[in-house]
């Protein structure tokens, strides 16, 4: 398997605090990679800067073999390569239809494109088949900030498989979900990975979501590689006990 | 070019702007305040500059030496001010900020044209009648010395009463984080509210002073304004000393610019330089992947 | 684009409202203008403030540009400008235009004044459409108001004293009445345009800039071209729209007429408000009822008008921020197609209302 994602000692600072430093991983296409750590860690400061939304202090990022850490937000979005927010970024005043339709992926499109109706039958097709997906298919025509907290992670998620992205990064995407939904979200996160062939690169606090989706794991402590393997691996690593209930 | 073949003529444009320079930072020093305490983007800041020119010309008026309107503008405008917090400005503190620039706006243009109303559009000077002074070849007004110092002073007890009074306390620790103070017992509505007010005394003792100084009609507000919200923004909020070099720097660029561009221009300088300022602000946060908050 | 049959005969009653209002209201002409006028400064103002998050104070530039684009056309076509000018184009002996003059002035003269707008706004745009929220409001003021400070001290088209507009011609009658008609032609293909492409994709992205525009990034939409465009089209719709207005007013002044900040530049963002900000009627409404209130102002409270007017800037920003269609669709959600969702008490399901 070739690499989709690779991160080669990227390092980031804040004023004094030193973020992430001398970080290296890989995300292979078609997996499923795990991000863990405990708090402050680093590991949305890692996301934040491979998608752009930071320039970083040293090292390479590169996707699909091309070096990104170079380029804007909007460009690296439109290579393939999303990511879905901690706190659940949606468009409110917007209808979730509307949320989902401009969404379409824009990469096969020039910018004329953008003056065709809003309501082309293939990209509507597809986006109640995602709404579908995630379960809010009924939800459809409502205002998307007045759904509650749990539909808008589910429509962010939907809204970024409408994108159709090669690699999806997904920043704590079962936080604040309701327990006996959590099954419902891994088994989806699965199937879009299996059938729509989405690489997953995945921050997660609940240990029990990340072993069970995970392929590979990394674990981040004080913006450092700590650990990385396979779920077992992770488990069973006293370094990375040590990090999550030892001292700060 | 004009400028270096007459040093004469510079360092007197650069000595007048800088007098005028000390009374921009102040308005700047009444915007940051108010920005920084109720996060208000105080539109309206230089129609309270303007009202404080208005009160020295009524004391003008009926014989009452000017001078003494520096005691009484910021006395009254602290009135003005703290009415217009409790009759309109409270109702906009907690929203968008867009709400509270169209808000301060409407207030700005109900005064302006209030003030057009009353008093017409006659430019207006209170004479102060204390001469000149020599510094070498160089004539300047003694009024406006005058004012620079007390531009000073007055800069000076402001500092002293953020830092020891309770009030400027109570002020400075709302303003770093209001619900914390409310907490511990801050009525933040009064803050809000004394605050409002002090920076509309600040402005009125500058508009008492560039009454006597310079001169006033009802439209001088907005220039003031946008140059106290550019000081603000390369100074940045929190930044006295930055405050006071960008103003008297400001008021020397200012000065500069309307003897080599004609005095025609000397506004659009400075709402060209606006421009620039936010412009190059911005695409310097934009390097970084950001941009001005 | 398929439309109901009863909002067919609604736009057609409208339309032939406008089409008739000079000949219903003769003693009205130039405040129908207007009226037209503000519509479309409206309209334009809310496609890149309520529609798009974007609130500008200084779309007057671009009314400024098309108002001195146009004149310096409809002159420069036939004499040489600066002597125009710097005579005030008072001496009528010397500059007279004719029926075919007058007229061929204005037909190049206004597809002038588009052209340098849109310029105009793409020469800025990319700037300035990089600072957000209170920035980009501030930074557009200065704009504004520079440009007219620039226009008032530069002697090619009248400095401080302004620039007349072309006589008109005897033979042509009352131009006041084509005026009318252009405005209104030009308020009723601005509103087209802005109703076709709110039902776009184009639409739908300059609403996900209003509500996160750093989502909407991050999803790859190709922001800074959509916001330039945006502001561009608005611009060509409101350099038209200064062509037309420093005809109608006859007499151009930098300040007052070309770049008025503080009347025209504020006007308008109060009458998106009035009407409902991010609606496509809200614009409209507002437009209506702001001009006619400045009317009634004007003609009972003479003298004391504008401070009236500072007043209710004041009191609908303050009070009344929902606007007219805001508080309609608050109290009759059916009117807008609004279905209650049957799972969420409280929470209705809606059609994009217009």
């Amino acid at each position: 398997m070739s690499a989709l994602l690779e991160v080669e000692s990227v390092s980031k600072a804040f004023g004094g605090v030193q973020a992430n430093k001398d970080i290296s991983l890989m995300v292979p296409e078609g997996s499923i990679v795990g991000l863990i750590g405990p708090n402050g860690s680093g590991k949305t400061t890692l996301f934040s800067s491979i998608v752009g939304q930071y320039p970083i202090d040293n090292g390479s990022i590169r996707f699909e073999g091309e070096e990104i850490s170079r380029l804007r937000v909007p460009q690296i979005a439109r290579l393939g390569l999303l990511r879905t927010f901690q706190q659940t970024r949606i468009y409110g005043q917007m209808t979730c239809m509307q949320n989902m339709i401009i969404s379409a992926s824009v990469r096969k499109r020039g910018f004329g494109e953008m003056f065709h109706g809003q309501h082309d039958p293939a990209v509507s097709k597809h986006a109640e088949d995602m709404l579908e997906f995630v379960g809010l298919y009924e939800k459809r025509l409502l205002r998307a900030g007045s759904l509650s907290f749990g539909q808008q992670k589910l429509l962010e998620f939907a809204m970024a498989l409408m994108n159709e992205p090669r690699l999806l990064m997904l920043d704590e995407p079962t936080a604040g979900i309701n327990p006996t939904l959590i099954n419902g979200l891994i088994d989806r996160l699965k199937r879009a990975n299996a059938q729509f062939g989405i690489t997953l690169f995945v921050i997660e606090h609940n240990m029990r979501v990340i072993m069970n989706l995970a392929e590979h794991i990394y674990c981040l402590a004080h913006g450092e590689l700590l650990a990385a393997g396979t779920p077992d691996q992770i488990r069973n690593d006293p370094n990375v006990l040590d990090a999550y209930l030892g001292a700060h | 070019m004009l400028l270096f073949q007459a040093p004469v003529i510079s360092a007197d444009l650069i000595i007048n702007g800088l007098l005028i320079g000390a009374i921009f930072a102040l308005a700047a020093y009444g915007m940051a305040l108010v920005w920084g305490v109720m996060n208000i983007i105080n539109i309206a800041q230089g129609e309270f500059v303007m009202l404080g020119g208005y009160v020295a010309m009524i004391l003008f008026w009926n014989g009452i030496h000017p001078l003494f309107s520096v005691a009484v503008a910021p006395f009254v405008l602290f009135f003005v001010g703290w009415a217009l917090y409790k009759l309109v400005v409270f109702r906009v503190v907690d929203r968008d900020l867009f709400v509270s620039l169209l808000a301060t706006f409407g207030l700005s243009i109900l005064m302006q044209q209030l003030m057009n109303t009353v008093f017409t559009g006659n430019i207006q000077t209170a004479q102060s009648g204390l001469g000149t002074i020599q510094l070498g070849s160089i004539s300047i007004l003694s009024i406006k010395v005058v004012a620079f110092f007390f531009t000073i002073i007055l800069g000076g007890c402001l500092v002293v009463f953020m830092r020891k009074s309770r009030l400027g306390q109570a002020i400075r620790a709302t303003s770093q984080n209001a619900r914390a103070a409310r907490v511990l017992g801050v009525d933040t509505d009064k803050v809000y509210a004394v605050t409002f007010g002090l920076n509309a005394a600040i402005c009125g003792a500058a508009g008492a002073m560039v009454a006597m100084a310079y001169s006033i009609h009802p439209y001088i507000g907005l220039p003031y304004t946008i140059r106290a919200f550019m000081i603000v923004v390369v100074a940045g909020l929190g930044n006295i000393a930055g405050v006071v070099l960008a103003g008297l720097g400001l008021g020397a660029a200012e000065n500069v610019a309307s003897f080599v561009l004609g005095t025609e221009f000397q506004l659009a300088f400075t709402f060209c330089l606006l421009v620039v300022v936010l412009v190059w602000r911005n695409t310097r946060l934009a390097a970084k992947r950001q941009y001005l908050k | 684009m398929n439309v109901p049959v009863r909002k067919l005969v609604g736009y057609a009653a409208l339309l032939a409202f406008g089409v008739a209002a000079p000949y219903l209201f003769p003693a009205y002409h130039s405040q129908l203008a207007e009226l037209w006028l503000f519509v479309v400064f409206a309209l334009t103002w809310d496609l890149v403030g309520g529609q798009m998050g974007y609130n500008s104070f200084g779309n007057v530039l671009f009314i400024g540009v098309g108002t001195y684009a146009c004149a310096v056309v409809q002159v420069g076509l036939f004499y040489n400008v600066a002597n125009y000018t710097s005579s005030d184009g008072g001496d009528l002996t010397i500059y007279v235009f004719d029926a075919t003059q007058f007229l061929t002035g204005l037909a190049v003269g206004l597809p002038v004044a588009a052209v340098v707008a849109g310029l105009v706004a793409i020469v800025f745009g990319s700037a300035v459409l990089g600072m957000r929220g209170h920035y980009f409001a501030i930074c557009t003021l200065g704009l504004g108001v520079a440009a007219g400070q620039i226009a008032a001290g530069w002697d090619w088209i009248g400095a401080g004293g302004g620039m007349s507009s072309p006589n008109t011609p005897a033979s042509l009658g009352d131009v006041t009445v084509l005026l009318y008609y252009l405005a209104f032609g030009l308020a009723v293909l601005t509103f087209i345009m802005i109703r076709a492409l709110l039902s776009t994709r184009f639409g739908l992205a300059l609403n996900a800039i209003r509500d996160d525009e750093d989502k909407a990034e991050a999803m790859g939409l190709p922001t800074i071209y959509i916001k330039v465009t945006a502001w561009a089209m608005a611009a060509v719709m409101l350099g038209i729209s200064g062509g037309i207005l420093g005809n109608l007013k006859r007499f151009i002044d930098p300040i007052d007429v070309a770049f008025a900040g503080e009347t025209y530049g504020v006007w308008m963002v109060l009458m998106a408000i009035l009407g409902g900000k991010g609606t496509l009627w809200g614009p409209v409404i507002g437009a209506t009822v702001f001009q006619v209130l400045k009317e009634v102002f004007w003609t009972y409270l003479l003298g004391w008008q504008r401070v009236a007017l500072g007043l209710m800037i004041v009191v609908i920003v303050v009070f009344f921020p929902q606007g007219i269609l805001g508080w309609a669709r608050e109290k009759f959600p059916e009117w807008f197609g609004h279905r209650i969702d049957r799972s969420r008490t409280g929470e209705t399901a809606r059609e994009p209302a217009e």
